[in-house]
């Protein structure tokens, strides 16, 4: 054998990241799907309600996070999936890395892709929801980032849980939604106080609940994660 | 036929090893063991145990009882001794948008071989397809993604590689250059088992030789001392035997 030596765990992770948005990058499947959802879904809600009740910004928080939780999902959904076409998990897990990278790694490609998608659909509440622009915009990618987190930590997992099922595209909403519903609540509390120009300590607790879920998912399902390989 | 092997030393070792699914036993007790430039022949019908066999001594599957070294380590519990593994399966393990030369590079990396572009060049070219190098695999065809997926598993140069019907697919230029591929890695000291139905294609690079049926290893032979048209009409009398025995006990009848 060669002088080879195996990559750290971040090392490793990175790779695996890296390759993940290389192939998105080649076939923009998921890319294309989540962003047309995102923003169809934006105009949708928009269009829905009656202007002189509720005012768009008082409507953008929940239609942000309705928007961004099922946007992700569908992100999330191809994670694992390419794994499995030709069985290149085999290729990871015969490889000297650690199975909590290949979790990392997977989890850190779906952030940056959900990020991206965020890119586009964040400006456009913005400009469809006559958001204002500047502090409050800022205050809210911060907490749709730190929401992200917990959102991709539970949906990796959950994506290689259900990736070998025949009902995965089910199945994944189902076991991720309800793992959703505390960080998606404390964001949408937090998100909600920011865009009506409260300061920003009245939402600091929902950001210190919001921080203690994430910490607590990304770690919980790290330790998982090597026991939904198993066969 | 056989190479001469390198000096001896222990590379795969299978002990008492069993598992499962559920109610059946898909590898039964299996003792094994392989010296550094051994090459098995593991033949046997479909359902016998091979793959499954393979996939525990690669880590993939955890034996029901018993235990599985490789060069001293269990690859469940010690993910470094992995490297010394490569695994060509029935799945080419790639990914079909990324080109043939960036799938053997991200496996290079994994492993952590120096250079991991110049060993992807290297192994492509052992397997004669770095002409196509940069087409995605999605646009090769199952012979030229077989030889990539080869290529990907000995870029790290394991020193036990695992192979799962890699003939499949293959034309006979690919066939040479794995055949020849096969006895150079013998040659460098690693141990291989090699899963095949071709008797003849197996003898050609093996230095043992077994017969696998219904999870249970049913005959091995050093191949020094074997004829291969005459192992092959045994092989085939064994295997028919066994589907025989089988197919009575189904419907009920002592064999």
């Amino acid at each position: 054998m060669s002088e080879a030596r195996a990559p750290s765990t971040v090392g490793a992770a990175w790779l695996v990241a890296r390759k993940d948005l290389a192939i998105e990058f080649r076939t923009r499947t998921a890319f294309f799907s989540a962003l047309v959802f995102a923003v169809l879904a934006l105009c949708i809600f928009y269009f829905a309600w009656d202007e002189s009740i509720i005012a768009p910004a008082q409507r953008a928080p929940g239609v942000l996070w309705v928007v961004l939780a099922f946007s992700a999902l569908l992100g999330l959904q191809r994670s694992f999936g390419i794994e499995e076409h030709d069985r290149g998990i085999d290729a990871l897990l015969v490889s000297p890395i650690s199975r909590e990278a290949i979790y990392l790694g997977k989890a850190i490609g779906n952030l940056l892709f959900l990020c991206a998608i965020q890119l586009i659909t964040i400006p456009a509440l913005a400009l469809f929801y006559n958001l204002p622009v500047g502090r409050p915009l800022l205050v809210v990618t911060g907490i749709v980032l730190l929401a992200m987190i917990g959102i991709v930590a539970i949906g990796t997992l959950f994506s290689a849980m259900a990736v070998n099922t025949r009902l995965a595209e089910l199945l994944l909403p189902m076991l991720s939604l309800p793992f959703f519903v505390p960080i998606l609540m404390n964001a949408a509390q937090a998100t909600t106080r920011v865009l009506a120009d409260r300061p920003l300590a009245e939402s600091w607790p929902w950001l210190k609940i919001l921080l203690a879920f994430d910490i607590v998912f990304v770690v919980a399902c790290t330790l998982a994660f090597p026991f939904t390989l198993e066969e | 036929m056989a190479d001469t092997p390198l000096p001896s030393s222990l590379t795969v070792e299978l002990s008492l090893v069993s598992r499962t699914f559920g109610r059946r036993r898909a590898v039964d007790d299996v003792d094994l063991s392989l010296h550094a430039g051994d090459c098995l022949a593991l033949f046997g019908p479909n359902g016998a145990g091979k793959t499954t066999l393979l996939r525990l001594i690669a880590g993939l599957l955890k034996p029901t009882s018993g235990s599985v070294r490789v060069c001293g380590h269990s690859l469940r519990d010690d993910a470094a001794a992995r490297a010394h593994v490569g695994l060509i399966s029935h799945q080419s393990m790639l990914y079909r948008a990324l080109s043939a030369r960036e799938n053997v590079e991200f496996a290079a990396s994994l492993y952590g071989v120096p250079d991991p572009r110049g060993a992807a060049v290297r192994a492509l070219e052992r397997m004669r397809i770095l002409d196509r190098a940069d087409a995605p695999v999605r646009a090769l065809s199952r012979g030229l993604q077989q030889r990539v997926s080869i290529a990907r598993a000995i870029v790290h140069e394991p020193s036990v590689v695992l192979l799962d019907e890699p003939y499949t697919g293959l034309d006979a230029a690919g066939g040479a250059a794995l055949t020849e591929m096969l006895r150079l890695l013998r040659s460098s000291g690693a141990s291989l088992i090699l899963v095949t139905h071709n008797v003849e294609e197996g003898l050609a690079v093996a230095s043992h030789a077994a017969v696998m049926l219904d999870g249970r290893i049913a005959r091995h032979d050093d191949c020094a001392t074997l004829d291969p048209p005459i192992y092959a009409g045994e092989y085939r009398e064994l295997v028919l035997r066994g589907i025989d025995q089988e197919m009575s006990l189904d419907i009920g009848v002592s064999a």
